[in-house]
């Protein structure tokens, strides 16, 4: 006998909690406990208060994994909403990156060409290494780092997708 | 303002919000809440042998009353304890708010003596937890605590208390309900859900109404309104494990329990139905069976309180996301309004009358062995004979199904059982908590041999606490449940399914000053039983049935409602992996 695994689709999550102790754990926990999958995960507070945090939860399942996904988040207590931004409508969705890259010479100077066509911003420097800032959508991270990875890249931080519905309204 | 400390501004809560019982056991980390408790004079409390059992109690008072159960224990094991009637609970949607005592706040992460990450390890078995650090919050939380334990789909809530919060102090006065703005369960139905439900239930030719637990929750009203659709429709009932009682099993239109140990006309029915109304239960792999089978022509309505129930597992055509009473009551609203009447549904009740000619929970009897389906009729017999209100518990088992087969249940909250988790262990804890509740009830618990030893340790607290409870144990020396899946599966290889060096039960009731009776053959049954209900104390019967029963009908794992086995001459023995691998 083998397990079969069905087809997923990507989909970005956004989230507004209550700020308050464990809400993390009990949003992290949900995904372990019922078997979904995590990619990216980011949270912090934007309310002037602290109250409330925004959590951004990139993740992948078959449609109606993804409807369980929001049901089950949307029940925990201290969730106030839940938006599929990919069912949603249009949106924009951003990671930054931070991409360390060594090297000298020609090398150097193709990293500083590559990350002037990526729109990169070098944030340090040394004489034989650059850190870039890039910020864009997953896949353009993605590329430039892998553009990197030919020239000399040591290593990367990545913040994990935040995204926000287009438009004027508040979700 | 005056100032009191943690313990008291708890116990102050309680009152305030009507406990009358809680059931517990103290420990170190709650000794400044058990000083406060005291000589209480409107709190009564319960000290159970182990804390598992105080959660079940909590559970049978809770499925019982209405009223949610409360449970108090300690930091540490006390609170690991509790874990599995807490899941139970979970499961099941029982409210039940647990205080379990923690070390004081200094200490936490210390691995101090009796410290446990409870917060951490209920996280996922609570609808909701907290952990209190200062007592000033305390009032509030428990407040709290009990709106969410009990309102929308009900579940247990832990409430954690470190040591020294309960002894610090702070300015009480009683609080306004303060609930997270995130939490509002959706308890009224939308217009056009109720609409649709109404007409495809009025156009519906072979409609049928698939009952659970939900209608239990919803209150009796709830049942009642149940009972009013299924007079308006004309549609069969069925039900689920969990929601017996709900619809009264005397009734013509009722076809018994259905899933995996359910009735040949209640599965026949779900398969062959055209509209399945879906009233507050949740398509669970025991009623489905294999899901591309399920109710293959069918259109599917689901009323449920939890939207994550909808399309979880069964695609359903509409949702009906709201309080199971409130919908039947906008249901039936609009289907006067409307003026539908009942529909012809003649043909479809001749089919299921060919289903139930099937007498698909008949048994041979042999004249020399008890059948435990005989005792679990015999039993049911002479309850309704005394004329008394008769609450029954299990365990979990096959002598849970032949309860749920044989037993007929006439009305709500009668009926308590561990539907989800299926926890053995549960039905002699909660036979107690119902008793509680319910000081003139008849309070049974049936049970097996080997369950009953799960949490046998109660018998103390029955005593104790001078509570009539019966247990009536179908005793055939196995794990009957897990031999009859290793004879379905396993080609009768019983590997630790058999229970060696039992107790003498009766000794046992004896040495806890209970009543014990043995039951050994057929013409001891009636006697036995009788006996049983006229004596005033608690009794354990020990009723020794045959021992290779097995419970049928039963749609074995992986296969359709409509492949039942309906005796033992249809089993073959073993099965494929991918029958093997479901649960």
């Amino acid at each position: 006998m083998h397990i079969q695994e069905e087809l997923s689709q990507r989909h970005v999550l956004s989230l507004t909690v209550s700020n308050e102790a464990g809400i993390l754990a009990r949003i992290a926990g949900l995904f372990t406990a019922r078997g979904y999958n995590i990619d990216s995960l980011t949270v912090a507070d934007i309310t002037d208060d602290h109250a409330i945090s925004r959590i951004t939860i990139v993740t992948s399942g078959p449609p109606k994994v993804i409807d369980q996904i929001i049901a089950q988040l949307d029940r925990l207590v201290p969730v106030h909403k839940v938006i599929d931004l990919t069912e949603a409508g249009p949106f924009v969705e951003r990671e930054l990156a931070l991409v360390k890259v060594a090297g000298v010479g020609e090398d150097r100077i193709e990293a500083l060409r590559l990350a002037d066509v990526f729109r990169a911003k070098v944030v340090d420097t040394t004489i034989e290494s650059f850190i870039f800032e890039i910020t864009g959508t997953t896949e353009k991270v993605d590329n430039f780092v892998g553009l990197m990875r030919q020239i000399g890249l040591v290593e990367v931080g990545r913040t994990g997708v935040v995204g926000l519905i287009r438009g004027k309204e508040a979700n | 303002m005056a100032e009191k400390s943690g313990a008291d501004i708890l116990v102050q809560c309680l009152v305030d919000l009507g406990v009358e019982v809680v059931f517990g056991y103290p420990g170190g980390a709650v000794l400044p809440i058990y000083d406060a408790l005291y000589n209480h004079p409107t709190i009564r409390h319960v000290l159970v042998r182990h804390e598992q059992g105080a959660t079940h109690m909590a559970e049978g008072y809770a499925r019982s009353t209405g009223k949610p159960g409360v449970v108090l224990v300690t930091s540490g094991p006390g609170a690991t304890n509790a874990v599995t009637g807490i899941t139970d609970a979970l499961l099941d949607s029982i409210p039940m708010i647990v205080i379990t005592g923690q070390v004081p706040t200094q200490l936490i992460g210390t691995d101090a003596f009796q410290e446990a990450d409870t917060v951490g390890i209920t996280r996922h078995c609570t609808k909701h937890n907290y952990l209190v650090k200062t007592p000033g919050k305390l009032a509030e939380v428990i407040h709290e605590a009990f709106h969410i334990a009990t309102t929308g789909r009900p579940g247990p809530v832990v409430v954690d208390i470190p040591k020294n919060v309960q002894i610090a102090t702070a300015p009480y006065a009683k609080p306004e309900l303060k609930v997270h703005a995130s939490y509002h369960p959706q308890t009224k139905a939308d217009a056009a859900a109720i609409d649709a439900a109404v007409e495809m239930l009025a156009a519906a030719e072979r409609p049928i109404l698939y009952t659970g637990g939900g209608v239990i929750n919803s209150g009796p009203q709830a049942s009642a309104l149940l009972r009013e659709l299924a007079a308006l429709t004309g549609a069969p009932v069925t039900s689920t494990l969990m929601g017996l009682g709900a619809f009264p099993a005397s009734s013509d239109q009722w076809v018994g329990m259905l899933g995996m140990h359910g009735t040949y006309e209640a599965n026949w029915a779900m398969n062959q139905a055209d509209l399945i109304l879906c009233v507050g239960a949740r398509f669970d792999d025991r009623v489905t069976g294999r899901l591309d089978a399920f109710a293959p022509n069918s259109r599917k309505i689901h009323i449920d309180i939890d939207r994550s129930s909808i399309n979880k597992i069964v695609d359903v055509d509409v949702a009906v996301v709201a309080d199971v009473a409130s919908a039947l009551d906008d249901i039936i609203a609009l289907w006067k309004q409307r003026n539908h009447q009942k529909s012809d549904l003649t043909e479809w009740w001749a089919r299921i009358a060919g289903w139930r000619a099937k007498k698909s929970l008949d048994y041979a009897e042999n004249g020399t062995e008890i059948m435990p389906q005989r005792a679990i009729a015999d039993l049911y017999k002479a309850c309704n004979a005394t004329g008394k209100d008769v609450i029954i518990t299990t365990e979990v088992g096959q002598h849970q199904m032949w309860a749920a087969q044989h037993f007929g249940f006439e009305a709500p909250n009668k009926w308590l059982t561990s539907g989800g988790l299926g926890t053995m262990g549960y039905g002699f804890p909660a036979a107690i908590g119902a008793q509680m509740g319910n000081p003139d009830s008849t309070t049974i618990c049936i049970a097996g041999d080997a369950s009953i030893q799960m949490n046998i340790q109660e018998m103390g607290t029955a005593s104790q606490y001078r509570l009539p409870v019966k247990i009536f144990i179908l005793n055939n020396e196995y794990m009957g449940m897990v031999r009859q899946w290793q004879e379905l599966t396993y080609e009768s290889r019983y590997s630790n399914s058999y229970s060696d060096s039992l107790p003498d039960f009766v000794k046992l009731g004896e040495a806890y000053g209970w009543t014990g009776i043995r039951i050994e053959g057929p013409q001891e049954l009636e006697a036995g039983i009788r006996q049983m209900l006229e004596t005033d104390g608690p009794v354990i019967v020990d009723c020794r049935v045959a021992k290779l029963s097995n419970c049928f009908p039963m749609i074995p794992s992986g296969a359709a409602h409509t492949d039942m086995l309906l005796d033992p001459s249809q089993v073959k023995g073993s099965m494929t992996d991918e029958a093997k691998a479901l649960v």
